[in-house]
């Protein structure tokens, strides 16, 4: 890199005039773009514009910020500019953007861990009363769980995701299954291993293995996080609970059963969702995008169509027979950042952004649940995901993973102690609980 | 006492004198060379000294970005975190295993591409020296996923081509473990900077006169022979360069790591370390201290190359 700098510009020898006229049109050009961006905020005869910044996806905002720009009669007119595809990475460069009040962010597609993060930096500006009486109506209180910090409002619900338990029918009959009820994974284990297949989780060291983790101590009744606090110190943590302790043993157990696939270490949902639609494929655990991945797959001559046929989904496994599981959750809430200049409109376009219509545009075309409950009942979103139902069950179960401005540092420590899966032990949330301690209070690195 | 040492001033002045005597020739040469350079510096100290000097500064807190009101001085607290965590030594550890392993292989590789390019037809010389350089040109971060997706157990071919070779299987999973993905990890670096150590050397050859080539061979020395006692030495300082560039290099690795592995499996490098507290954590203070430990470690091998080693660095630009 320190050598990258030496190498010579192609054409460097280009001719001293036009090169003065090329410099001249781009001085022009930065001139322009910066009386324009002056220009946006003000009251001239053009719409004020909203920069909108998007998690990747399949075209689904862009389209939506057309729509309420549209609908917005001319009010404003939003643009959408896109982050990384990791969540850690869009939340990077949000809020080095946000810490040096980056003016020309004024809508954000947060990953709803992040939210107190924000909340508590300052960088979100408060929700107006009535506008947070209308967009949580209908809404499914895991969502509104996600957008609230400090028992106040701070974002708006967007799209929920949860995770579901998807099985092929076929093994699950051979194993003798009854998928009507919640299983537990030890069954899942039992089954995987009798047909020989495989039961697809992700063990990869990533914000995915923090999601298994917090949903298996949920699912047991426990909380990676008891008690919250501003003061990083104080926070109470659950690692060495005897639920936590009990999740250890199943993730133990899932990641040595033999079933789990050759690189669960490293898996991700990607690796999950392709062995999934292989021949050894059994159970899975993942979000609800396996499904429209599978269709796709099919349209492009890559699968064969009996493959989806034979998808069937559940709840999200339970760690105890008769405990009902809380299945993980995840999707996307609005910000709209507290430097903006044009915070009333941005909240006024949440409101469009969030209806009900554009939420089953955006689950049908994009694959990405709503978090309004209104939505599920749309013949159209029926019809595009047979899963719907069993969606809006898991959103009324799942639990969030723990909200807590550190939690990148809360993130990052258990992805550190509890991978690989297959070394975890009822210790593993001691050493984890300790080091999260030692890296609240700066006395260790991360 | 100003009487006594006045005259040994008077001595020295000779010394100083004939710089006297061109000086307004030289201090107006000297003026220009300034006037030329002055932008430069001027532009360097802003881009290089300003953030190293501000990283010193922010090292010495307790600063989250996220968090700029409660901001403290710890003095030297970070760097006693930092120097007493396990983590920091592992991570040294690690970055010092890549940089040994990866700068050794990429010498005798790199020699060997120099002496093919040097040697090749000439006719097909610009053909061999484009082929060679082809992995330099290719972006680290699109390498390291070029080779990460051909080892991967999903996306890879790696594993069916080399099933022949033991402890290769279909399933291996070299992302799985701490010393295969080294492995892998150092393989990218390798394959991808060669071409950089290739070049400085091919420099280095085409520095050493013909005429001692030639006087060697009338003396009757066998091809090693001229190699070890009139090649290498002659083009010492193009390879001294060559390793000192590249191990200053391969000391801050971190794209192959973060695409690779993302520190997992006791992979993560010194920069990686830095990278993970002050971007991902936003500890402001306590990532600046990791970089300035990086920062003093590369110019530690700056100067154990310079000093120990007697580099001459403007020999080795063709000045000497």
């Amino acid at each position: 890199m320190l050598t990258n700098g030496k190498v010579r510009p192609p054409g460097g020898a280009a001719p001293r005039a036009r090169r003065r006229s090329v410099g001249g049109a781009a001085a022009a050009a930065v001139l322009a773009s910066t009386l324009a961006a002056c220009g946006g905020g003000g009251s001239g005869s053009a719409a004020p514009v909203l920069n909108w910044y998007i998690n990747p996806d399949s075209g689904g905002q862009a389209e939506i910020a057309a729509r309420c720009s549209a609908e917005s009669n001319g009010a404003y007119t939003i643009t959408t500019s896109q982050l990384p595809r990791e969540s850690s990475a869009q939340r990077e460069q949000l809020v080095r953007r946000l810490a040096a009040n980056d003016a020309s962010i004024d809508l954000m597609s947060l990953d709803p861990p992040y939210i107190p993060e924000f909340a508590q930096a300052g960088f979100l500006a408060p929700v107006p009363e009535d506008l947070a009486g209308r967009v949580t109506e209908g809404v499914v209180q895991s969502s509104i769980d996600s957008a609230t910090w400090d028992g106040e409002l701070v974002a708006i619900p967007f799209w929920a995701n949860t995770q579901l338990l998807w099985y092929r029918e076929s093994v699950a009959e051979a194993a003798g299954l009854d998928m009507t009820q919640p299983v537990t994974w030890e069954q899942l284990v039992t089954a995987a291993q009798d047909q020989g297949k495989i039961l697809s989780a992700q063990g990869r060291r990533a914000e995915s293995l923090v999601v298994w983790l917090n949903a298996l101590v949920e699912s047991a009744g426990g909380a990676i996080i008891e008690e919250n606090s501003e003061n990083p110190e104080d926070i109470q943590l659950g690692l060495t609970s005897p639920e936590a302790a009990r999740a250890t043993e199943v993730m133990n157990t899932v990641a040595n059963s033999g079933v789990v696939g050759p690189a669960f270490s490293t898996s991700s949902e990607d690796t999950s969702a392709t062995e999934f639609e292989s021949a050894d494929a059994g159970f899975m655990v993942n979000w609800p995008f396996v499904y429209s991945r599978a269709l796709a797959a099919v349209e492009a001559g890559t699968l064969d169509a009996s493959v989806p046929e034979d998808y069937g989904w559940a709840l999200y496994p339970a760690v105890d027979e008769g405990q009902p599981s809380a299945p993980p959750f995840g999707g996307i809430d609005l910000g709209v950042s507290a430097v903006s200049r044009n915070v009333d409109l941005a909240y006024q376009a949440t409101e469009c952004i969030t209806s009900d219509e554009n939420q089953a545009y955006y689950m049908t075309t994009n694959g990405n649940p709503a978090s309004s409950s209104a939505v599920y009942d749309d013949p159209e979103v029926l019809e595009v995901f047979p899963m719907a139902p069993t969606i809006l069950e898991s959103l009324e179960a799942a639990a969030n993973r723990p909200q807590t401005p550190y939690y990148s540092e809360v993130s990052g420590a258990i992805q550190r102690e509890y991978h690989p899966p297959s070394s975890v032990t009822p210790e593993t949330g001691e050493r984890a609980q300790a080091l999260i301690q030692a890296v609240l209070s700066g006395d260790q690195l991360l | 006492m100003s009487t006594t040492t006045l005259p040994p001033t008077e001595k020295t002045q000779p010394v100083a004198a004939p710089r006297g005597t061109i000086s307004d020739r030289s201090r107006a040469e000297r003026r220009l060379g300034w006037l030329l350079a002055g932008p430069a510096f001027v532009v360097m100290l802003l881009v290089t000294a300003y953030p190293i000097l501000q990283a010193v500064w922010y090292s010495l807190f307790n600063y989250r970005l996220t968090d700029p009101e409660n901001r403290s001085f710890r003095g030297l607290g970070n760097y006693a975190v930092i120097l007493s965590d396990g983590l920091w030594w592992q991570a040294l550890l690690v970055t010092v295993f890549i940089t040994v392993v990866t700068v050794v292989v990429e010498l005798v590789l790199g020699f060997a591409l120099a002496l093919v390019m040097a040697k090749a037809l000439s006719s097909i010389r610009p053909v061999v020296r484009a082929a060679i350089l082809i992995p330099y040109a290719v972006i680290t971060v699109v390498s390291a996923f070029a080779w990460a997706f051909a080892f991967r157990i999903e996306t890879g071919f790696v594993n069916s081509w080399f099933a022949w070779l033991p402890g290769i299987a279909a399933d291996t999973d070299w992302f799985g473990g701490q010393w295969t993905s080294l492995l892998v990890i150092c393989l990218a670096e390798i394959w991808k900077t060669t071409p950089f150590i290739s070049l400085l050397i091919l420099a280095g050859l085409a520095q050493v006169p013909e005429v001692l080539q030639e006087a060697a061979k009338v003396d009757g020395a066998s091809w090693w022979q001229r190699m070890w006692r009139v090649t290498i030495p002659n083009m010492k300082a193009a390879i001294m360069v060559a390793l000192l560039f590249r191990t200053l290099d391969a000391f801050r690795i971190f794209d192959s790591i973060f695409i690779m592995t993302a520190g997992a499996n006791g992979t993560e490098s010194v920069s990686f370390l830095a990278y993970r507290q002050t971007i991902a954590r936003v500890e402001i203070g306590l990532g600046s201290a990791v970089s300035v430990l990086l920062f003093l470690s590369v110019v530690l091998i700056a100067f154990i190359f310079i000093k120990g080693f007697r580099i001459d660095l403007a020999q080795a630009r063709g000045e000497g």
